[in-house]
């Protein structure tokens, strides 16, 4: 019987008709060709998140971003005027790539008051004006004015600096994003300053990856560490209180007693040592008010959200602190895998050591999904089987598909 | 050589060498290239004193930490990822975590 109402229909699957309940094909996630479509249909029309304002803490503050699947990196600079701004990050004399630090194709990220081509000595302002050009005189009639970086569409939600790699973007991020989203407006996110980054190749299709952590059906059967073995139940089942889409977006939300507030035998002693673990700080001050955006589907007691934003940003967010995923594709079958825990600054070494501990369990677990990840990878791509049934549960997967299905489809 | 440790944990020096690591990446890898029976000392000899290694620490602001505190803090951390081994998985290895690598590439200090 399940804990948590159910929508009139009966299930969170058929209150989305659209969606229906059919038998879904991850031939999206293996082949190569899709693969190229998802380049142009999605990558190239969506906002895409590159980072945080706090990645750019003052003027002359930069960083890079590849984005493969769009054959693009971008640079990302706050300029003199505090604005935040992108470019494409190519020199305009002979295509050098402009900003890097040891090696071309890796990311960098560092503070300057101007930005200096390696190759003939270009020079270009934070706002992306050409200021020097080496033996301007040698060249026929240049004018500096018009050779400044390509600009890339930029633009800042709440402190998230979304680039778009349209030509004209049919919609600001705001109306990207949409109501459900944009009802974080309030959400505290600049206040969790302290961060502890994570990143991956992995050996799986960035879809194959994102389902996982769009549903938590898997965690008894893949995870059954997080529940200490003396408690442990075979069969246990996981049902989230509420599920919710918006245009492509979509988040669920998970309910019921806090992991703290279990019988002891239900934590692990670390946990009970550090006052921390798998959810995060105990003791860490309440955000008060807590958005209601946070909370759209009033679930009390209510647990975390977890927002799924199209196309590759997941922002989980665990009340008075949250977590970003973010997926790369870099082919049909592997991606690069982004992922932090933010805070906000710790005050004493015994906070230090509850966050430390909540990243160190992030890390144990996301590693099981990652380990296994590769395997579900490589049993789709013999193609055997096509034709996969998807629970009421899993609702975000069967969503997340379709939406890449019509973008790909509309383009 | 001088001791890693202040005097109050003196008796924990035998693992400091091992286990005063700065950053998760060097935790973590000691972690994998140590057996069962190393973690399970340190875990025994250091979990009844976390409390204790939390709140001397804690006598100083956390971003002047000394050396010889930021030694403690460093053992603690270590803790914190041995317990996984010895709590959780009960092996150095996470469970079917196969061969998948997650890098810890920005983290606060210390």
């Amino acid at each position: 019987m399940p804990r948590w109402p159910k929508p009139a229909e009966d299930s969170w699957t058929e209150h989305y008709p659209e969606l229906g309940t059919g038998t879904i094909s991850f031939g999206d996630s293996t082949s190569p060709e899709f693969y190229e479509l998802e380049r142009d249909a999605i990558f190239k029309k969506a906002w895409l998140n590159v980072g945080r304002v706090e990645d750019l803490p003052r003027k002359g503050s930069y960083f890079t971003k590849e984005i493969q699947i769009a054959n693009a990196s971008v640079v990302v600079v706050r300029g003199m005027d505090d604005e935040v701004r992108a470019f494409h990050n190519i020199c305009r004399h002979r295509g050098n790539k402009l900003v890097w630090d040891e090696f071309p194709r890796e990311e960098s990220r560092g503070f300057c008051r101007q930005f200096t081509c390696k190759y003939h000595g270009w020079r270009y302002d934070l706002e992306g004006n050409c200021t020097f050009v080496q033996q301007e005189g040698e060249f026929f009639d240049l004018d500096k004015a018009d050779y400044g970086l390509a600009p890339v569409h930029c633009d800042v939600w709440n402190g998230f600096v979304f680039v778009n790699l349209d030509r004209e973007p049919s919609q600001s991020v705001r109306e990207f994003l949409g109501p459900m989203i944009t009802a974080l407006d309030e959400y505290p996110f600049h206040e969790m300053s302290e961060r502890y980054d994570f990143a991956a190749d992995n050996n799986s299709n960035w879809k194959v990856f994102a389902d996982a952590f769009q549903e938590y059906y898997h965690v008894p059967a893949l995870h059954p560490q997080q529940t200490p073995v003396a408690v442990r139940k075979p069969d246990m089942g996981v049902e989230c209180a509420h599920f919710q889409i918006d245009g492509p977006h979509r988040l669920t939300t998970t309910g019921g007693v806090r992991r703290w507030n279990l019988p002891q035998e239900y934590m692990y002693p670390v946990e009970i040592a550090t006052r921390s673990g798998l959810l995060g700080p105990w003791d860490a001050p309440d955000i008060e008010p807590l958005p209601a955006g946070l909370n759209p589907g009033g679930v009390e007691p209510w647990g975390i959200t977890n927002f799924q934003i199209f196309p590759n940003l997941e922002i989980l967010i665990y009340g008075n602190w949250y977590l970003v995923y973010r997926y790369w594709p870099t082919s049909s079958n592997t991606h690069h895998f982004e992922a932090y825990l933010a805070f906000p600054p710790a005050r004493n070494v015994r906070e230090r050591v509850e966050h430390e501990c909540a990243a160190v369990m992030f890390k144990e677990f996301a590693l099981q999904d990652a380990g296994m990840l590769g395997g579900t990878q490589a049993a789709l791509e013999t193609g055997v089987v096509d034709e996969f049934p998807l629970n009421d549960q899993e609702i975000l997967v069967r969503h997340f598909h379709k939406t890449v299905a019509d973008w790909v489809g509309a383009a | 050589m001088s001791p890693l440790l202040p005097p109050e944990f003196a008796d924990l020096e035998p693992y400091a060498g091992q286990w005063c690591l700065a950053t998760e990446a060097e935790r973590f890898e000691r972690r994998m290239a140590s057996d069962m029976d190393e973690m399970g000392a340190f875990y025994a000899a250091f979990s009844p004193r976390l409390e204790e290694a939390i709140e001397f620490c804690d006598k100083y602001p956390l971003d002047e930490l000394p050396d010889d505190v930021a030694h403690p803090l460093q053992l603690i951390h270590s803790l914190v990822m041995v317990s996984m081994a010895v709590e959780v998985f009960h092996q150095p290895k996470i469970v079917d975590a196969a061969d998948a690598v997650l890098l810890r590439v920005r983290e606060p200090r210390p």
